[in-house]
């Protein structure tokens, strides 16, 4: 594998071509850059049976990602299960319903490990030894972990309201976190400003073209555990609007290579109800997103009031057939319920927008009962407990007695009963 | 007379100054006072007459002016004008 796949960055606006650099945006229009790949040389040298032979990370895909050399952080990150979802859907009334569990993506247990693994090591190929983030949560804790396993010293900034989850698991790997007064977007302008007056490596700043790539791996997983096909519909969580758009970029890239059928996948977006800009954008055909001041939700993950990659989002639901969402927190509450108590799946509150989202959009007749459906769980449940720990029963307490065992179950074993053990 | 903080990629076109002084008394005449002080800055800030790029973020002070009343916000002396590239964060 050598730089011949990736020829440099390109704005999405204007079209001006950058060198491999560590810059986000086009300093002719501000316009996003994003990575210019040489197709051509990508299928000649690589086919569905190389990549099938590979090891289970997301590099089996690595040609079809923004780095020049072999990947030298995150290894072991992706290919998390895609889970056929029969109980959800028979609850939902759906066909064939999937789950891309990202929650149990390692090391730190969200979809962030595959941008990370990539922007990470394209800050090792670019010469960086200090990287940063700014952060709603999950970014934190893989940022921190990646580095500190990769040997990088690292600045991760988040807004001071996070999850205690999430600020431990970013300070226990030795980051040095600093919590901002404010919410999530003036955490990110401010780590705009840091990344270029320090000249560090801000993994969703200037890295950020490299960065976001890493989401499509998610995409291509997707698709070659459905057997090699883009499923009928995803439903995909937006904060800054950057996943939904690389999964479909993922389809798109498989089917240019020739190895699946045309992509007819509408896309759906899901946001919390306090802080909805593209689903409002979408919802109200507006010609821009329109920040919100103040997000106010307990999907921590999704409160970025002004998204980087909003307009793209919102254009991409539209163009594909699909449609964005938003829901409130009891819904999400109910939601990551009812995955657990179905699926035995315990997302993070994100999982909890999108799959009230998902339910919302099958009764609103938006998403088709008998399409292939896969829902993107992005983060794990066990690092946002304060949003549930008040919604769900305290487990009873009783004396270590069968009576009171009987008494508590409402029934008591047959007489005389010699109860062969379980599994005997 | 205002500052306005130059993002780093556009200090070429402001002979490397990080901060330049413009008058106005509303965002958008600062601006205007800054383009014309600096005439590159033009095709690099506004899309067309008065119209700023999609991604290009200013802030007044710490607030963005978009919660405010845009490029007429009204601005004092001691004001700060900022000009942050969106492309960022997710």
């Amino acid at each position: 594998m050598s730089s011949e796949f990736v020829r440099g960055l390109k704005c999405r606006l204007c079209g001006k071509l950058y060198p491999k650099e560590a810059l986000n945006f086009c300093t002719e229009d501000f316009g996003p850059l994003e990575v210019d790949y040489d197709y051509e040389a990508i299928g000649r040298s690589l086919s569905r049976e190389a990549v099938e032979r590979r090891h289970r990370t997301m590099w089996r895909y690595k040609e079809l990602l923004p780095i020049d050399g072999e990947p030298t952080v995150g290894l072991q990150v992706g290919c998390t299960p895609l889970v056929k979802a029969t109980r959800l859907a028979e609850a939902l009334g759906v066909r064939e319903l999937y789950i891309k569990n990202d929650a149990v993506n390692y090391p730190t247990l969200s979809f962030k490990d595959r941008v990370v693994a990539v922007a990470l090591s394209k800050a090792v190929e670019l010469g960086f030894d200090t990287v940063g983030c700014a952060s709603t949560g999950n970014l934190a804790g893989s940022v921190a972990a990646n580095a500190a396993a990769a040997g990088l010293e690292a600045y991760v900034l988040i807004p001071d309201d996070l999850e205690q989850g999430k600020v431990l698991g970013a300070t226990i790997y030795g980051a040095k976190v600093v919590a901002i007064s404010g919410n999530y977007d003036k955490v990110n302008r401010l780590c705009s400003q840091i990344a270029f007056r320090f000249g560090w490596g801000f993994v969703n700043v200037n890295l950020r073209p490299f960065y976001a790539e890493g989401s499509k791996s998610m995409g291509f997983e997707i698709a070659e555990d459905l057997g090699w096909r883009a499923p009928d519909h995803v439903v995909a969580p937006m904060a800054g609007g950057s996943l939904i758009g690389k999964l479909y970029k993922a389809f798109k890239e498989l089917e240019g290579l020739g190895w699946i059928d045309p992509v007819r996948t509408r896309m759906f977006g899901a946001q919390a109800t306090g802080c909805n800009p593209i689903t409002n954008t979408i919802k109200t055909d507006a010609p821009r997103v329109k920040p919100v001041r103040d997000p106010r939700t307990i999907a921590k993950s999704l409160a970025i009031g002004d998204p980087a990659d909003g307009f793209f989002a919102s254009k991409l639901m539209k163009e594909t057939g699909g449609w964005g969402e938003d829901v409130d927190d009891e819904a999400i509450v109910d939601a990551m319920k009812l995955l657990a108590e179905t699926e035995g799946i315990w997302a993070e509150t994100a999982g909890g927008v999108t799959l009230a989202v998902t339910k919302k959009l099958i009764e609103q007749g938006k998403i088709d009962r008998d399409g292939t459906t896969v829902v993107c769980i992005t983060g794990n449940g066990l690092k946002t407990q304060e949003a549930v720990i008040d919604r769900i029963a305290r487990p009873p307490v009783i004396n270590p007695t069968l009576a009171e065992f009987e008494t508590l179950i409402g029934t008591s074993a047959p007489a005389e009963a010699e109860l062969a053990p379980a599994g005997a | 007379m205002a500052k306005v903080s130059i993002p780093t990629p556009l200090r070429p076109n402001t002979g490397g100054q990080a901060t330049v002084e413009a008058a106005g008394s509303t965002v958008g005449e600062v601006l205007a006072d800054l383009v014309r002080l600096h005439p590159d800055l033009q095709k690099r800030l506004f899309a067309g007459e008065g119209q700023l790029h999609q991604y290009v973020n200013v802030y007044l002070n710490d607030e963005d002016i978009r919660f405010m009343d845009e490029l007429k916000t009204p601005v004092k002396e001691t004001d700060e004008v900022g000009i942050i590239p969106a492309i960022a964060g997710g």
